[in-house]
């Protein structure tokens, strides 16, 4: 059958690679990307494998591409984008030039950002020097001062027990961050007694930290202090808080000099340092644009390493032996990459795949197109199918939109929906390319033709409803007409127009419009849609109890179609589809243009009061004129019903488990063999293999089945359980098909709400002042329906859809018990890495 | 009710046109069993919608109950005026 009726078959297969040719061989695979590799070392620490200095080797290129893209991002230069071109992953010689390349760029960038320190800090020892020089000129008068500084060790030249016999000033100046200044003054003024003057004057502008780069507000000081003792303290003191010292020549010529001098010096270094600063943009600009695609083969090197840790080595046969799980359709393509693999490496021995079977339970593929993907997502969210399962996405595709446009019935909206939709399907790719759009957007983005659908659909039944923003619209001519003369309308306020001289025909497509005008149309509309609910919820899941048969037959129970699928649809069909039939019959039967009694409207009974005395086998007397039963071999036909449909019950409860018992007995003597099949093998529940691969394969998995070993009382209170299960849920998932109703109610309501109550009182203003006043009104009404309508009725009715979906249709036949298939590709690992 | 047969037939044969016709004439493709699926659900869906609605209006239980205000803007902007009396 079609490709989404069931998941793909899956092949077990080994391949034996030779150990040269295994890097490119397992390249190739993962640019196929149809292979998912199992762990033959699971018992293997992940430290102890073979390839783990392969893997730490991939993980210090790693780091350093982290470490040049930080640093490019730094700088603010932009990353290109690569999107088509993507690399493959590197051969051993590109490996080794790639390490080079890096390397040398790392050790570049380390050197430079150490010598932009080095030189940085240089800077601010001269910025603040010049300043100290600056700032000083006040401190000192036109007398000479002694300079008793630290760098002044000219010895000899300055006699210290002359200095102070003559009691002259020394002192020291220098830079210290503003906010030590009080706790320094106050520790100079202890240790000395009171015997330091200290000047200070703030810098304006703060000066940068060059390891940090955070601007500092600092102060110049200078302290005057008498004696040699004094000066170690005060040195001593001023290590202690950081501050550093500059020379400061006493003479006025001397300090002139010294400025100038430094100023010199300062426009050197700030020439060397923005030729350092521009060396190291140059070396970056050329470096980024080759950084994404090494990312990548990066990326991809170290995905091939970690595959080739599950892979076990035969150490005899001198080869790596893999295992995998290839999907039936892909082996040819395996084959070929297998042998690019072995040719690329120029090896002489080509490697081999061999399919090998199995009872083990098989991954669950569905193999899907950019416009199935988003249906097949909302089925694996409640479950992964089984394998070999019907696959429900196949109608979902259809159903899920039509059963959310019978809730959401609104023409204008659906329009609204419909353009959004078509609006991401017709720019995709572009759409495609944005990364950081956030994870609502991604959600919208990915439902895209789930939304152009549903607003497909909800246009189609927004126009049969007859609903455009809570108008309908005249395309044909209403079929009721007035056959009241004036005086009577005059004088009455309302007037009901009998269905038997006023209707003159039937509006072909919709709904009339005339009922959007009259006061009692929720009564009309309320019978319409009830019953339209139901009729499609009978036969939604009436179609999924059938969908069971297929898996029946497919996984060879032929036992379970009768003693299972039989009661089921007859007792869905007797029941339930009859109540459908009544619902049918009532629309041909009672009619206002009859001249016999008891076919006129008035004796119209209701199909739920005739359901219920049905299943109660009860009798309400007719009003006068009317008959009980809409035909004449009702009574009869109703009662064989609801007897088989009785019968039905017992024959879900015990069909099975005595069947079961009966096949047991007769296989009493049997002999559970373990066969001896090559390669890792389980049986599953003591199934017995089958000689033909495939199909044990599928016993396999029809063997959560298997009751070999499950002990009778199990089966019976299983069986029991489902039966019940059953039953009561035909009554309250036919029920629970109303809120089809009820949602498409409440729509219209909140829709016409909104149309009365904002936009009326736009409409009904007076003209000029009405026109600003609407023009404010419209943005309001748009917003509102946008807001509540469009967007939360639109969710709301999603989220009921997928209810009806997963719990009324999918509980009639699906398993879900599958594990998905998660094949070893780099497309996927690139952009798994790119979302986080 | 006479004239509304040749419409159900019409309405019938249109989605059964394209329901049935619609599979039968897809291209082959890997796609095909998907479209011939997606055409007939639809097909069958609309259909139904679409009969539900013409036969819940065949014959009316009952009549709208129209206030005064709104027949006499039916009798002029519908074209169905008022007998005198």
């Amino acid at each position: 059958m079609g490709d989404m009726f069931r998941s793909e078959q899956m092949a077990l297969c080994q391949m034996f690679i030779q150990p040269e040719a295994a890097y490119t061989s397992v390249s190739e695979l993962g640019e196929t990307g149809c292979v998912q590799f199992r762990d033959l070392n699971c018992t293997v620490n992940v430290f102890q494998r073979k390839f783990v200095t392969e893997v730490r080797r991939c993980d210090e290129l790693e780091r350093k591409i982290r470490y040049i893209e930080t640093e490019i991002k730094k700088d603010g230069i932009a990353l290109p984008d690569i999107q088509d071109d993507i690399p493959r992953a590197p051969n051993p010689r590109e490996i080794i030039d790639l390490e080079a390349h890096l390397e040398k760029t790392e050790t570049e960038m380390i050197e430079l950002a150490q010598n932009e320190v080095n030189m940085k800090s240089n800077y601010l020892e001269l910025t603040e020097l010049r300043k100290v020089l600056e700032n000083t000129q006040g401190f000192f008068s036109d007398q000479e001062v002694l300079n008793l500084d630290s760098s002044n060790r000219g010895a000899g030249v300055i006699d210290e027990a002359t200095v102070q016999h003559r009691g002259r000033l020394g002192f020291v100046a220098g830079v210290i961050n503003r906010e030590r200044v009080f706790g320094f003054e106050r520790m100079l003024w202890r240790i000395s007694r009171g015997n330091v003057f200290l000047k200070r004057s703030d810098l304006d502008e703060p000066l940068n930290d060059p390891a940090t780069g955070h601007p500092i507000y600092k102060t110049v000081f200078v302290a005057f202090f008498q004696g040699e003792q004094l000066k170690n303290r005060i040195k001593k003191v001023c290590t202690g808080f950081h501050a550093s010292l500059y020379p400061c020549p006493s003479s006025h010529n001397e300090r002139e000099e010294m400025v100038k001098n430094v100023r010199t010096r300062l426009e050197d270094l700030k020439l060397v340092l923005s030729q350092t600063e521009d060396h190291r943009s140059r070396v970056l600009a050329t470096v980024s644009k080759n950084l994404p695609s090494w990312s990548i083969m990066v990326k991809k090197m170290k995905a091939i390493y970690h595959t080739l840790n599950l892979f076990n080595m035969d150490v005899t046969k001198k080869c790596l032996i893999g295992e995998c799980w290839v999907p039936t359709k892909d082996l040819h393509i395996v084959q070929k990459a297998l042998s690019d693999g072995s040719a690329a490496v120029g090896s002489t021995i080509p490697s081999f795949l061999n399919v090998i079977d199995t009872n083990e339970m098989p991954p669950t593929f569905n193999r899907t197109n950019k416009f199935t993907r988003g249906f097949q997502n909302l089925i694996d969210a409640y479950g992964i199918a089984s394998y070999r399962e019907c696959n429900p996405a196949l109608y979902t595709c259809i159903t899920f939109p039509f059963l959310f446009a019978v809730m959401f019935g609104d023409l204008g909206h659906g329009l609204i929906l419909l353009l959004f939709g078509a609006w991401m399907v017709l720019s995709e790719r572009k759409l495609g390319r944005i990364k950081n759009g956030g994870e609502i957007w991604n959600i919208f983005f990915g439902g895209r033709y789930i939304i152009l659908l549903m607003g497909l659909f909800s246009c189609y039944t927004g126009f049969i409803y007859n609903d455009v923003f809570s108008k309908s619209m005249n395309l044909f001519g209403s079929n009721w007409v007035n056959n009241y003369n004036t005086s009577t309308v005059l004088a009455n306020p309302s007037l009901q127009m009998p269905p038997r001289t006023s209707a003159k025909g039937v509006y072909p497509l919709g709904l009339d419009p005339i009922w959007q005008l009259a006061d009692n149309k929720i009564i009309f509309l309320n019978s319409f849609k009830m019953k339209l609910s139901i009729i499609i919820g009978v036969l939604h899941m009436v179609f999924g109890v059938c969908m069971s048969v297929c898996n029946f037959v497919h996984f060879k129970r032929y036992s379970s179609i009768f003693l299972e699928f039989v009661p089921q649809i007859l007792f869905l069909l007797l029941l339930f589809g009859y109540m459908v039939f009544m619902m049918f019959f009532k629309w041909f039967k009672y009619t206002a243009f009859t001249d016999s009694q008891p076919e006129t409207p008035g004796c119209a009974p209701s199909v739920l009061i005739m359901f219920i005395n049905m299943m109660l086998f009860k009798n309400t007397p007719p009003p006068s004129g009317c008959k009980e039963f809409m035909f004449d071999a009702q009574d009869g036909l109703q009662k064989t019903f609801v007897i088989i449909g009785l019968i039905c019950v017992p024959w879900m409860l015990l069909g099975k488990p005595l069947y079961i018992k009966f096949t047991r007995r007769n296989t009493v003597a049997h002999v559970k063999h373990n066969g001896e099949l090559t390669g890792n093998m389980e049986l599953a529940e003591g199934e017995t293999p089958l000689p033909t691969g495939s199909s044990g394969q599928e016993e396999g998995a029809g063997g959560a089945h298997g009751h070999e070993d499950e002990p009778m009382s199990e089966i019976y209170i299983h069986q029991a359980i489902h039966t019940i299960e059953y039953v009561l849920s035909t009554i309250s998932h036919t029920a629970s098909y109303l809120r089809l109703w009820a949602l498409s109610l409440a729509h219209a309501q909140l829709s016409e709400v909104l149309w009365n109550m904002v936009l009326s009182l736009g409409l009904k203003m007076a003209p000029y002042t009405g026109a600003i006043a609407l023009f404010v009104i419209f943005g309001a009404w748009c917003m509102f329906t946008l807001a509540i309508l469009v967007m939360m009725e639109g969710l709301s009715a999603f989220l009921h859809t997928l209810r009806l979906h997963w719990v009324e249709f999918m509980s009639k036949f699906y398993e879900g018990l599958g594990y998905a298939f998660q094949p070893f590709s780099f497309k996927a690992i690139i952009d798994g890495e790119e979302e986080e | 009710m006479g004239a509304a047969v040749l419409l159900v037939l019409f309405f019938t044969g249109l989605w059964a046109a394209i329901g049935i016709g619609g599979s039968i004439i897809t291209p082959r493709g890997p796609q095909q069993k998907l479209t011939q699926c997606i055409l007939m659900l639809t097909a069958g869906c609309c259909w139904l919608f679409w009969l539900c609605c013409y036969m819940a209006q065949m014959n009316p239980l009952i009549g709208p109950r129209l206030s005064k205000k709104v027949i006499q803007v039916m009798a002029q902007s519908w074209n169905m005026p008022i007998t005198d009396g």
